[in-house]
């Protein structure tokens, strides 16, 4: 029963997975024509575009490992927690190793020592939490909560509390470098990685087998899928993208301390959603993730420019939006859904 | 001839624009034992949720204990004493025996609050009806399949049923609990119950049902008395097909074992098992759920590991700690469950039949080389007929048997020298079903060595060439297909004559 | 009636053996923690995280989760502060209760009506819900600490009764909002265990299209636990302010995610359909322990995040070990079937 295609179908089907896609862009739009009709002198200039591009790296990193565990049918709420662990660590041996006043060249190495010891430190942090949900089967949920306690507290317990500055003067100016004058480094990682991991996530071996996971783990495992070596590598990434994430609010702030960040956890999970990634697991891309993150930085950048308008109504408009969406997305399937029925009875 | 209980005449349903029923009837006596057969999207279904109120028919009328009714609510049905058991039993696997059975009760009577010593009563009445033996206090989920079925119809009765549904209520159970199932069905018979038995397998529908009405296509097209059944007029009424099947028989000369198991134990789950197999060769396993014959075949596809014994690939001793390392040795399974087990159904036809091959299809900087993976696809759809519009399309579109297929298909890639089958028909339409008959055969021709598990009994005698009786973790009978019966291999399996 | 192989099933004795175990360990390293004063700071430092954990420990056993509820008894406890204050109210602390729970009930009932009518998913749901209670609070509201109204202030000062640690001579004073507790615990245990809507949550956390085909009304029933439980979180705003005598916006908001943490911790199961008042308290109880009285064992305070951490991974892993044994024999049943 050899069936001739009909174009029809396929074409739809396309459109409806990316209908997602296609909405956020027209958020998107929107918001950012919103804001430079209503502050035309401010929205949209060139050091406006700068500031937002120092200001959404380290929570759109973050998202970023989130939304990664978030497609293996986890989540990952320890990614603040590592990424201030990881600053911490890397800044105590700053702070420790590097001699007073000692010249640039000599202190370069230390500062690779030190980008080393944060990224090895992600990773170990994802590891535990990926061995945690892969070979003691603890729900993502639970262990992710438990790593970022653990985390913070580590993290609080070596410092009092206390932040942690003083850096090597290097290391700021390193982190704040702007290429061509315009584009800060912090940006020009993000995109790196933004790229990178789409790239993993739409063509690699590696990203096929993690939706695939996220989607029916038991089928993955008779498919002969290594379910636990996937999850482990998913939450090894995130935890290094967290480092990253920490190194650049080191870099930002010229220090390191157990609570820089934390209310980013939630906001980084509500960009996943926002972006597309089903919190169910399976599906989800990278594009989605960065428009959300867009999104979410022109609204802010964009309140921040009302002197009366608290930068607070981000968070309601934020809130407002993500229900919005659902709800829209909600009445749109059970559309498509009887449409399909139909399609199928015929 | 004992009045009626349920006549419908000429129901006809549509959705969307498409018509589901279109013009069926169904007429049940009381206290008959009704069979209503038909393949998946024949509009059985349909039929049962308008008989209990679910859905509102187009046209037709419904006719329950001499009442004519033009309108019915799942409430009234409930209240004229249609009860439906459906697949899943419906019930509260968190909650207790005794709440299961009593919350619809209070329910149905509007209770607010919840009596505890009631619950108990009413739960105590609904087990004694038909003599069911269960901690009460016990939470389902702790229960095994076929005592969660009896809490179904415990529960049933308690609502002074007249006709009882029974969606393929066998569908879950051995042969032991189908037994049993059919002998309480039986003393419901005897108070003057009704019921609607809802199969697809022949000899079940022989042995417990007095008359038949079978669909297709959202249309009667047989109905009688079971009697005048048998397996060739059954399969075509179905599917409107004639199929015919003969044994299969290796035509090659028989060369070394492929694979080789030497008494292979595993505590708990089966012991002592030599066999070999050879290639060209279809090996089928037959046994009861229980008999350990799944845990065995997944020991071999490296999901468990055995407790002693030796496993032999081409006359090398290997150890297989993973599902992977079954795979590199060159052994592929499709699993029993298809739905939760086999596939990834919201992704792609293209993604579940890949996912097996991925490491072949990327190219030196480990990319996915996407028109390699376009031509692999077009290539399994021609080859094994599969009805699929667009490789793209989430495989949970596609029918019962075009999704094993894509399972199959997974295998057919890789450099296959043993495939085990679990089960692979299951809820599979009996024209998919012959197509992957087919398909075993061609294979084991080409010279892939099959183990086939199943406990359909005719489906093992058309398709193996050689025959292995389990029972409580042992082999105890080898037949040949073409010297043996399906009675014998039912005597065998069970243990009784 | 509870036979000894359902009690080894249930994970409530095992965290209670926890809190003994824990608590002997202070005792026998200080000295100091079966006093008086200790243990009345100890239920003190329980009431507020305890207050959430009901209503947390009901959606979860319903199936679902709420991380909205610090947000929801934030905004509720801040705008009926404000209101009162700017009315310059002198009278009862009844309204403020009822005003706040109002407002939380409102809070709660869009939660509910997004989650059962439109059937979307809690988590998404309560995350946005609560991003836009925040941003209320701190846009609309401009929330700042703030002074509370008369009435509030002299509720915090009521206390119950006075223990003394005739050692040190430190007092503590048990703070009258502990009957709020009792009252919560009491109403909700007749609800769960004597009316058709406490059974319906645990119905539809176990199979929630069953409960539809049995007569459920699922999506009334989770607009009323939404709802409640918002109820719940609009009482225990205003409990919280009146203990701590002023209105901090910040005081609660990060709290959610401990809270849940207890709840699983105290044997409630995450996939919902069961769990009990009883463990979700003893969950909270070693929380609280585990934050408050290392102290007396010379482990600073810096280092008590690092135990809570350890715990929840701990005890959860030690419940999913549970569940996974008693489950792997039925389902290798199932799926052969």
């Amino acid at each position: 029963m050899q069936s001739t295609v009909k174009p029809a179908i396929p074409a739809k089907a396309l459109a409806g997975r990316d209908q997602n896609l296609l909405r956020l862009l027209v958020m998107l739009v929107f918001v950012f024509g919103l804001m430079t009709v209503l502050r035309p002198n401010e929205f949209a200039t060139l050091a406006d575009f700068n500031s937002m591009m120092r200001q959404f790296p380290e929570y759109g990193i973050m998202a970023i490992g989130i939304s990664l565990t978030m497609i293996t049918g986890g989540i990952d709420l320890g990614v603040v927690g590592t990424a201030n662990l990881s600053a911490i660590f890397a800044a105590k041996f700053l702070i420790g190793a590097v001699p007073q006043g000692a010249p640039p060249e000599q202190v370069l190495p230390y500062l690779a020592a030190a980008v080393a010891i944060a990224l090895a430190t992600g990773l170990l942090c994802g590891a535990f939490a990926g061995l945690l949900i892969s070979r003691f089967r603890i729900p993502a949920i639970l262990a992710t909560l438990g790593t970022q306690q653990l985390y913070t507290g580590i993290a609080i317990g070596i410092t009092n509390g206390r932040p942690q500055s003083r850096l090597p003067l290097l290391y700021s100016t390193i982190g704040n470098t702007e290429f061509f004058g315009f584009f800060p480094l912090s940006f020009v990682i993000y995109c790196a990685i933004a790229v990178g991991i789409g790239l993993m996530l739409s063509r690699s071996r590696f990203g096929t087998c993690m939706y695939m996971l996220g989607t029916n783990a038991k089928a993955a495992r008779f498919a002969g899928l290594n379910n636990a070596s996937i999850i482990i590598r998913t939450y090894m990434v995130s935890g290094i993208l967290s480092s990253v994430a920490g190194l650049i609010m080191m870099a930002r702030a010229n220090s390191a301390k157990a609570d820089y960040g934390a209310p980013y956890t939630l906001q980084c999970v509500l960009i996943a959603v926002l972006g597309g990634i089903d919190p169910n697991g399976g599906f989800g891309k990278i594009t989605g993730v960065t428009l959300a993150i867009l999104i979410l930085q022109f609204l802010s950048s964009g309140l921040n420019m009302f002197n009366n308008i608290s930068n607070f109504y981000r968070d309601v408009i934020w809130g407002g939006v993500l229900i919005l969406v659902l709800v829209f997305n909600r009445l749109f399937s059970i559309r498509a859904e009887r449409r399909a029925v139909r399609r199928s009875m015929a | 001839m004992a009045a009626s209980i349920l006549k419908v005449v000429g129901i006809a349903k549509s959705f969307g624009g498409v018509q589901a029923l279109k013009g069926v009837s169904l007429e049940i006596d009381a206290g008959e034992i009704h069979c209503l057969a038909g393949e998946n999207g024949s509009g059985k279904s349909t039929l049962i949720k308008v008989i209990s109120g679910v859905h509102e028919p187009d046209a037709g009328s419904i006719e329950i204990v001499g009442r004519r009714l033009s309108r019915l609510s799942p409430m009234e049905a409930i209240a004229l004493g249609i009860q439906v058991i459906y697949q899943d039993f419906s019930v509260f696997p968190n909650l207790s025996v005794m709440e299961n059975l009593a919350l619809n009760m209070e329910l149905m009577d509007k209770r607010a609050l919840m009596n505890w010593g009631r619950a108990r009563a009413i739960a105590a009445h609904a087990v004694s009806l038909i003599g069911f033996e269960v901690d009460l206090d016990e939470r389902v989920e702790n229960l095994s399949v076929a005592d969660r079925q009896l809490v179904a119809i415990c529960r049933a009765l308690l609502h002074d049923s007249k006709l009882i549904i029974m969606d393929e209520p066998t569908s879950a159970l051995t042969k032991k609990e189908v037994k049993a199932l059919f002998a309480v069905i039986k003393s419901l018979q005897s108070r003057g119950i009704s019921i609607l038995f809802v199969s697809h397998k022949l000899d079940e529908v022989f042995e417990i049902s007095e008359r038949f009405t079978i669909l297709r296509n959202g249309e009667n097209v047989a109905a009688g008395s079971t009697e005048e059944l048998d397996h060739r007029t059954f399969a075509f009424h179905m599917t409107g097909r004639e199929f015919a099947e003969a044994s299969y028989k290796s035509d090659r000369a028989p060369g070394p074992p492929v694979l080789s198991v030497k008494g292979l134990s595993q505590v708990g789950s089966y012991e002592g098992i030599s066999f070999d197999l050879a290639q060209g060769e279809i090996l089928g396993i037959t046994g009861l759920l229980g008999s350990g014959r799944t845990e065995l075949v997944e020991t071999l596809f490296g999901i468990s590991s055995p407790d002693s014994g030796s496993i032999e690939i081409a006359g090398r001793e290997v150890r297989m700690r993973s599902v992977k390392d079954a795979i590199a040795l060159g052994i592929g399974y499709v699993p029993s469950d298809r739905l939760t087990e086999g596939l990834f159904l919201p992704q792609s036809i293209e993604r579940n039949a890949v996912i097996g091959v991925l490491g072949r299809l990327c190219n030196s900087l480990g990319l996915l080389n996407r028109r390699a993976v376009a031509e692999l696809m077009s290539k399994w759809i021609a080859e094994l007929s599969i009805a699929a519009k667009d490789p793209s399309l989430p495989v949970k579109t596609l029918s019962g048997g075009n999704q094993q297929k894509v399972v199959l298909a997974r295998w057919l890639a890789s450099e296959l020298s043993v495939l085990i089958l679990n089960g692979p028909t299951m809820g599979v339409d009996i024209g998919a079903k012959y197509d992957i008959h087919a398909l075993m055969r061609e294979l084991a021709s080409k010279g892939l060595a099959i183990i086939i598990v199943s406990d359909d009994l005719p489906e093992v005698l058309a398709c193996a060439s050689r025959i292995l009786v389990m029972r409580d973790g042992a082999f105890i009978q080898e037949l040949e297909p073409a010297t043996t019966t399906e009675s014998r291999l039912g005597e065998l399996s069970t243990g009784v004559a | 009636m509870i036979s000894i192989r359902s009690m080894t099933r249930r994970s409530e004795p095992y965290v209670f053996a926890a809190i003994v175990a824990l608590s002997l360990l202070i005792q026998a390293r200080s000295g100091q923690f079966f006093t008086g004063n200790n243990l009345v700071d100890l239920a003190r430092a329980l009431i507020v995280p305890a207050l959430f954990s009901i209503g947390c420990m009901l959606v979860i056993v319903s199936g679902g989760i709420d991380v909205s509820f610090t947000a929801i008894a934030s905004l509720a406890m801040y705008v009926t502060d404000k209101t009162l204050l700017a009315s310059g109210y002198s009278g009862s602390v009844l309204l403020a209760y009822a005003m706040s729970g109002a407002l939380g009930l409102l809070m709660g009932a869009l939660n509910g009506g997004l989650i059962g009518f439109l059937k979307l998913p809690t988590l998404v749901v309560t995350l946005g819900t609560g991003s836009l209670f925040t941003g209320v609070m701190y846009g609309v509201f401009a929330a700042s600490a703030s002074d509370v109204p008369p009435a509030i202030a002299a509720h915090g000062k009521q206390t119950l009764f006075t223990a003394v640690n005739l050692e040190s001579g430190l007092t503590s004073n048990m703070p009258s909002q502990v009957l709020i507790l009792v009252g919560a615990l009491v109403l909700v245990f007749l609800l769960i265990r004597y009316t058709m809507l406490g059974r319906g949550i645990y119905a539809i956390g176990g199979d929630e299209a069953a409960a539809e085909r049995a007569g459920f009304s699922v999506a009334w029933i989770k607009l009323f636990l939404y709802s409640f439980v918002g109820l719940l979180a609009g009482i225990t705003g205003v409990a919280r302010i009146s203990m701590i005598s002023y209105a901090d916006p910040s005081t609660m908001l990060g709290m959610e995610l401990t809270v849940i943490a207890a709840v699983v911790l105290g044997g409630t199961r995450v996939t919902g359909g069961l769990g009990t008042l009883t463990g979700t308290i003893f969950g909270v109880t070693l929380m609280t322990i585990l934050a408050n009285s290392l102290i007396l064992i010379g482990i600073p305070t810096y280092w008590s995040r690092v135990f809570t951490g350890a715990v929840i991974i701990v005890g959860t892993g030690v419940s999913a070990r549970q569940i996974g044994s008693a489950r792997r024999r039925v389902r290798t049943l199932q799926k052969e079937a």
